[in-house]
């Protein structure tokens, strides 16, 4: 009859849990056959018989937290009968003589009892203690306070000297870098594991509620059983914090947005022409260039939809030149970098800034200098063929200007006699603006001069 | 053989070499070739398969707390007999401390490997008359201190010499996680400005702990060895046929006086880093299972079996000789001596001071009264 203690499979653990009994009592086990499995802080650990014979006695049950070192099953080996009562399920402290002898005495790292034995007695019944660190122990016995070696002929006892700043101190790091992360591993117990690889869960999704947000076997049990199981959870940060930052402040601003159809038909061909012409030759010509053109010239003469609030000095800035962002949809999520002075620029400056915009969006390269200091935003949706919105301010600035998709719609055109419907390019052009400082006359204003001149473009010699 | 210069920069998809196919099948390479016989195999798979049963039993003994930790060489086998049966008696084998098949080839008793991790002993072999060295648990500084060992065999003339028997070549094993420390890029440089005679023999077995090989390394390791100017072969590491064929040529070559070679032995360890860790927590049972297929063991043993070298009666025998040593391994481990604390008065010193020597007598005495 032989007694095996719970051994530590990791090192210095110092307790583990009975995950499972994989024999009964009566059962006939070879050396090595696996008797139970258990888990430790560490990892799930099958523990195998190191006797042939029959299970007499199975000591703990499943889901008990048991110390290292505690007997946990008896086997018959045939050769080592048991004399006394010495097995008592309650009561594990007492040494059986059959227990192996290096049991009694301290161990060295071997397996089971090392630590119990060596750093202090252990209440043996169900008490659990805190493990107490030897080191700490014995550094407490020495003091740094002074020297521990000095001269006997010193002339004065060697008093301490606190340490002293000299010079100028080192300059304020300042704030980290938000966007930088650490990759923090997911942390979950072994079991919480198992059980997610068993039923496909993903583990990224799951909130832990063990000790430091462990997930455990619970966690991944409630997710499964409130369907979330399968769930991602995406740290929110990069542009994509950003966009949620700035939308979330441009809601305290109270807006109001106006919208109109136009006939853009003049404009397209506009557009034919300058993509026909030599200068053009190697840039990307679109209708949002005329926009982003009439909306410079509109601004000149509406100011207030250029401009911005200054809180520090309760003043109305009015913007001498025009910052133009254009909204842009990159992998990494919405950027609005923005053209400094465009207002100053030629059709063909404006065509060539916005064509290095693009591509510079689009690799991910936008400088944090062009998407600060933006005095006003056009957004085209109309790429997605979505026919208009309204849009929200990008925070800072007084309006935004949305263009919808330019698609081929019914228009009725002339009048009298001549009034008849014709199929022309038409899209939807709306303006979102900061109802503080734009009052709706100059708002509607604005985006009706933006119109005249998409659909005359020659009209822009008024402006 | 090979030309130097054509290993260092032949290309890595077609540099592999194999012998030996996971389903059992010889092949043929360009450069290598195994040179001993079908009876040459059939030792090699003994020494493999009672390797595994060492291996097999100690992890069982940590579980039953009987040891303090164990790190298994499950899967590893081919590479790491492969490589030790290359050696000559001459030659000095350096391990990190997975190297038990290496230390079977070698002669160690397996109780002797058990000894430290029971903790009742220090390392115990006789590293100068089985040449091979103590087990080296800080990563990767055992290949300085091989360089130091190849070093000293060329000033003691053993490198070179017209009459084979007179030379002699170091090998040194570390993993894939060693190549990024300092100590292993030094041990490169050194060798390869010395043409020191050693072999350094990596086994990438594609995890250093939790830390895939692709965060170690952007190219494949064995290429590294060109940027230090010494030729570096990629070898199936569970094929034992390429990796004695591959460490036999580097040995040669070693021995020559052609200087140090890096081969880079592709492996898997199938089992845990060390019995305190749980490799399910950052690696797919896919992974483990597409490497169980290329088993290094199950694939020589078809090769033999189709081969007519061994048949079942062989294979019974072994197993008879595999369960014994087992038992052998079971009750040597729990009667291990226990350590004496007048052991370590003859531990520090090559040749004892003899106060020292006095000292350690009279512990002795107290014990023994």
């Amino acid at each position: 009859m032989r007694t095996f203690n719970l051994p530590d499979p990791g090192e210095g653990l110092v307790e583990a849990e009975i995950v499972s009994w994989r024999v009964a009592v009566g059962d006939t086990v070879a050396v090595n056959d696996i008797l139970l499995e258990i888990e430790t802080s560490k990892s799930l650990v099958e523990l195998p018989s190191p006797w042939a014979g029959r299970v007499t006695q199975l000591l703990v049950s499943e889901g008990q937290v048991i110390p290292i070192g505690s007997p946990i099953v008896v086997i018959d080996d045939g050769e080592h009968p048991i004399t006394g009562n010495v097995l008592d399920v309650d009561a594990p402290g007492p040494k059986s003589p059959e227990t192996p002898a290096e049991d009694a005495e301290p161990q060295l790292l071997v397996g089971y009892g090392a630590k119990e034995s060596v750093i202090t007695p252990r209440p043996r019944r169900g008490a659990t203690v805190a493990p107490i660190i030897p080191a700490a122990e014995v550094h407490e016995t020495y003091t740094t306070e002074q020297p521990v070696s000095r001269p006997v002929d010193e002339p004065k006892p060697t008093a301490r000297v606190d340490a002293e700043p000299s010079g100028d101190g080192l300059p304020d790091p300042g704030e980290p870098d938000s966007d930088f992360t650490v990759p923090r591993p997911i942390l979950a117990s072994p079991g919480a594991r198992r059980l997610a690889r068993e039923i496909g869960a993903n583990l990224e999704g799951i909130r832990g509620t063990g000790p430091n947000g462990v997930i455990t076997e619970d966690d991944v049990q409630r997710a499964a059983d409130e369907g979330t199981a399968r769930d991602r959870r995406v740290r929110l940060k990069g542009v994509r914090r950003q966009m949620f930052n700035s939308m979330t402040a441009s809601r305290a601003v109270p807006q109001a947005s106006a919208w109109v159809e136009a006939d853009l038909s003049a404009t397209m061909t506009l557009v034919d022409t300058l993509r026909a012409r030599r200068e053009f030759a190697n840039l990307r010509v679109s209708p949002l260039m005329i926009v982003a053109k009439a909306a410079c010239l509109a601004l000149q003469k509406h100011p207030q939809l250029n401009s911005s609030w200054d809180a520090t000095t309760d003043e109305v800035v009015l913007h001498g030149d025009v910052n133009l962002g254009i909204a842009a949809a990159t992998p990494r999520g919405l950027v609005v970098p923005n053209i400094k002075r465009a207002n100053t620029l030629t059709l063909h400056g404006l065509t060539t800034a916005l064509n290095e915009m693009v591509v510079t969006a689009r690799e991910g390269r936008v400088r944090p200098i062009d998407m600060t200091g933006g005095t006003f935003t056009i957004t085209n949706v109309g790429v997605f063929g979505i026919d208009s919105g309204v849009p929200i301010l990008n925070p800072g600035e007084s309006a935004i200007l949305c263009l919808g998709t330019i698609t081929r719609r019914p228009w009725v055109v002339g009048t009298g006699a001549d009034e008849r419907i014709v199929p022309r390019w038409v899209t939807t052009l709306s303006v979102t603006f900061d109802h503080r400082l734009v009052d709706g006359e100059q708002g509607s204003r604005f985006l009706g001069d933006v119109a005249t001149i998409l659909a005359d473009p020659a009209l822009s010699l008024l402006f | 053989m090979k030309d130097v210069e054509d290993v260092a920069t032949a290309d890595p998809a077609l540099d592999f070499v194999q012998l030996l196919t996971p389903d059992g099948v010889r092949v043929q390479h360009d450069d290598f070739d195994y040179a001993g016989t079908d009876a040459d195999l059939a030792a090699a798979l003994r020494d493999m398969v009672l390797s595994r049963r060492i291996d097999t039993e100690a992890t069982a003994l940590q579980r039953k707390g009987e040891l303090g930790l164990w790190p298994p060489l499950l899967g590893q086998e081919a590479a790491q007999v492969g490589s030790a049966r290359a050696l000559k008696p001459s030659d000095e084998a350096v391990p990190s401390y997975r190297e038990h098949a290496v230390a079977w080839c070698r002669g160690i008793d397996p109780l002797e490997l058990l000894a430290p991790f029971r903790g009742t002993d220090m390392i115990g072999w006789d590293s100068v008359a089985t040449r091979f060295h103590l087990y080296s648990f800080v990563i990767g500084s055992q290949t300085l201190h091989a360089t130091g060992i190849a070093m000293a065999q060329q000033l003691d003339g053993r490198v070179g010499n017209e009459d084979p028997e007179q030379n002699a070549a170091t090998i040194v094993y570390f993993g894939d996680g060693a190549t990024s420390q300092g100590d292993v890029n030094e041990a490169f440089v050194f060798a390869a400005s010395f043409n020191a005679p050693i072999v350094f023999f990596c086994q990438n077995n594609q995890w250093a702990i939790s830390e895939p090989i692709a965060l170690q390394s952007r190219i494949p390791l064995y290429r590294r060895a060109r940027g230090y100017g010494f030729p570096g072969v990629r070898v199936d590491g569970n094929d034992v046929l390429a990796v004695q064929a591959v460490t036999t040529w580097a040995l040669e070559r070693a021995r020559n006086g052609e200087g140090p070679t890096l081969i880079e032995a592709h492996t898997y360890r199938m089992g845990a880093h060390t019995t305190s860790d749980d490799p399910t927590k950052y690696r797919s049972r896919a992974e483990t299972e597409a490497w169980r297929a290329k088993d290094p063991i199950s694939r020589l043993r078809t090769y033999l079996m189709n081969a007519g070298a061994i048949d079942q009666v062989w294979l019974g025998a072994l197993e008879v000789e595999s369960v014994a040593l087992a038992v052998r391994i079971r009750e040597g481990c729990i009667s291990l001596p226990e350590p004496r604390l007048s052991d370590w008065f003859d531990r520090a010193y090559a040749q004892t001071p003899a106060a020292i020597r006095r000292q350690g007598d009279v512990q002795r005495a107290r014990e023994e009264a």
